[in-house]
């Protein structure tokens, strides 16, 4: 929902950021209010995934100019794992595979973490696994997944799920969805969509960062940015979407 | 602070206990080679990556007194279920043993009382090369006791058969102290049995560990041979262990270093009988000045033998692991299937990693491969367990203890994988404290 007079919970001023060197971002605003879904769409090297891991505190990139505040702290003066622990979540779009652990002690121990964070109780193996088979009916995954290695031998889709499974764990404040959709076959997509919808409230928001316009007709976007050459040089609604499904990015990039 | 010479000096000057018979000709003889052969040189071709010379600058001194334990002070190392011989300081302690569980057909005994069993004449020291390493022909001569397990074969039922925990324990000494472990296992034809070694220092202490196996397989016999080294990190461990494996036989070895100031571990596997299969899993784990190697050996002396071996070496701090695997491939061994892979893994700087995976073949008609990469924390996997909250210490214990894990995991005593990986973690945690 569009919500004016809401939280600001993330506000990005003339970002700036590069990798080796190389100026990616060159001058990001983006304001992102409790309660809004918003999607970053543009074409592949357009800066908009950079835009995401920079976001997350990603140590390949340097920022180089601007501010971000998260709920009015200094973002950039956060590692990630303190961004993490402040309600700031990266759904990856590759996610990593980590053979040796295993995803419920991962999911248990990031959740700890964040319940030490927030001053509440962490909760012993036994309370957790009431949780997580509670969270991961939101994903439509087997158990059974829980006991494998971290994404080892998943699937795409799967992988993708089990990001949303951290999400629902973590219940962050701003989820940042780094071409989620990407990978996906039509089911897998309706139920990654499915998932984040159910997780949307008031008081938390979502960043989708893609390619397509299909993502968006399962999960709606209150405000659609084009980012082009490191920077965002349109913001519509959701018809905005429709409209680069049906014209291309050619136009919005030649006005800009 | 002592020279070589005389730290070696000192060693000679322990006390062996008089024996008869074949067991008297054997020790003079292993004196006698102990002599000969001194201290490897710095120069000498399996030593040259292993800085002795912190093990030589203490007088270690022979146990002359027995110090009483009770089972809480061995508490944390008890593996529920097994059947168990402890030793303190090399001696043993049958109060603290436990040998209900041993079923029909296997025999675990402290070996002075089995030296007149046959079998134990007929296999005693002869496997063992203590003719070419001074430490092993210590060893031989000065060793007082140790394990003698003998699986018949009546024992044919495997898995239900309880675990041999032969536990090594050594005390603080108000002087360094010379321990020698001695341990022998014959497993008949179409026996199996699982075996756990375990070298533990309890309060501390400077003491010299030189521990010595013999694993003899016959025809048709598996043996899961499992080797805990977790000795006190002031402490020094030099290890020899030989086995001969049988026709069809199944040698399965995950041995773990953790321990010690300075620690190495010679493995030498002898495949005797067509169609062997050995298999070598190998976990050096360490941290601040500590030094650990492993030397295996694994000779394909007949037709059919497969070999898999995987050895991970991981170092942090200062720390400076060694691997050297060799896998021979005799003439005649037609069809020998050979997989070696040294995976290792640096957490700083300053640490170091020497791995040496060689293949020796004179023979056509084999399947040999093997590989070597060393490592360092994947930046990736770091940045997403930091994305998911984790601090940086807790990321890095996270995906070290994975990469120890494939390893700990092919430990066949769930206990002891999850005691082990449990103590892990929090060393880990203390290291970084």
């Amino acid at each position: 929902m569009i919500n004016k007079g809401g939280k600001v919970l993330l506000e990005v001023k003339n970002l700036k950021a590069e990798v080796d060197g190389v100026e990616i971002l060159k001058g990001v605003d983006l304001t992102v209010r409790a309660g809004e879904v918003h999607a970053i769409m543009g074409v592949n090297g357009s800066g908009k995934s950079t835009f995401s891991k920079v976001l997350a505190g990603h140590p390949d990139y340097t920022v180089t100019g601007g501010t971000a505040t998260f709920e009015g702290k200094e973002l950039f003066s956060l590692a990630a794992e303190e961004r993490a622990r402040a309600g700031l979540f990266l759904a990856f779009q590759y996610p990593v595979e980590i053979p040796g652990v295993s995803n419920s002690a991962l999911l248990r121990l990031a959740y700890n973490t964040l319940q030490n964070e927030r001053g509440l109780e962490e909760l012993d193996p036994l309370e957790f696994e009431d949780l997580v088979h509670e969270k991961i009916k939101v994903v439509e995954m087997d158990p059974s997944f829980l006991d494998r290695s971290v994404n080892e031998g998943f699937s795409g889709g799967e992988k993708k799920r089990n990001e949303i499974l951290q999400m629902a764990i973590l219940e962050p404040k701003l989820a940042i969805l780094d071409e989620t959709d990407s990978g996906l076959d039509i089911d897998a997509l309706r139920i990654v969509a499915n998932g984040v919808n159910s997780l949307l409230t008031a008081d938390n928001a979502v960043v989708m960062v893609t390619h397509y316009q299909r993502l968006l007709n399962y999960i709606v976007p209150d405000y659609v940015h084009v980012m082009d050459a490191g920077r965002i040089v349109r913001t519509g609604g959701k018809e905005l979407a429709l409209e680069l499904e049906a014209r291309g990015y050619d136009w919005v990039r030649a006005a800009a | 602070m002592l020279t070589k010479e005389q730290c070696f000096e000192q060693l000679l000057l322990g006390k062996a206990v008089k024996a008869d018979g074949w067991l008297e000709s054997i020790r003079v003889e292993a004196l006698e080679s102990a002599k000969a052969l001194n201290f490897p040189s710095e120069r000498h071709d399996d030593w040259r990556f292993t800085d002795l010379s912190p093990l030589f600058q203490h007088g270690f001194q022979p146990v002359t007194s027995f110090v009483r334990l009770t089972l809480a002070d061995i508490e944390n190392y008890l593996i529920p279920g097994s059947t168990r011989l402890v030793f303190v300081d090399g001696c043993f302690d049958a109060g603290l043993s436990d040998l209900a569980q041993a079923g029909a057909g296997v025999t675990v005994k402290s070996l002075v009382e089995c030296f007149g069993d046959p079998q134990v004449e007929a296999q005693f020291a002869r496997n063992l090369s203590f003719k070419q390493d001074a430490f092993a022909a210590l060893n031989t001569h000065f060793f007082e006791d140790g394990a003698f397990v003998h699986v018949s074969s009546e024992n044919v039922t495997g898995e239900a058969v309880a675990p041999i925990h032969v536990l090594h324990v050594a005390t603080k000494r108000e002087t360094p102290s010379a321990i020698y472990h001695r341990c022998l296992v014959v497993m008949e034809s179409n026996s199996r049995a699982t075996v756990v070694e375990d070298y533990a220092g309890l309060n501390g202490g400077i003491y010299f560990s030189n521990a010595v196996t013999e694993v003899v397989l016959k025809d048709h016999a598996q043996l899961q041979h499992v080797r805990v080294q977790r000795e006190e990190k002031s402490a020094f461990h030099i290890g020899h262990c030989s086995v001969k494996s049988g026709r069809g036989s199944v040698y399965a070895a995950t041995s773990l270093a953790f321990g010690a100031r300075v620690s190495r571990h010679t493995q030498h596997v002898m495949q005797l009988g067509e169609g062997a299969e050995i298999r070598l899993n190998g976990l050096a784990l360490i941290a601040g000045r500590q030094i650990a190697d492993t030397h295996t050996r694994i000779d394909h002396a007949v037709p059919g033998g497969k070999s898999v071996q995987l050895h991970k070496c991981i170092a942090d701090g200062a720390a400076h692991a060694v691997f050297s695997g060799k896998v021979i491939v005799h003439p005649g061994a037609k069809g020998t299937d050979s997989a070696q892979s040294s995976r290792n893994l640096l957490l700083s700087g300053k640490a170091r990693i020497d791995t040496q995976p060689q293949l020796e073949i004179f023979n056509d008609d084999v399947s040999c491969k093997h590989g070597a990469t060393v490592g360092q924390i994947d930046a990736d996997a770091l940045f997403f367990l930091k994305s998911r909250g984790l601090s940086e210490e807790r990321a890095r214990n996270l995906l070290t203890h994975a990469f120890a894990g494939e390893i700990i995991a092919r430990i066949p005593v769930p206990s002891l994988v999850e005691s082990l990986s449990r103590a892990i973690l929090e060393e880990r945690m203390k290291e970084n404290a």
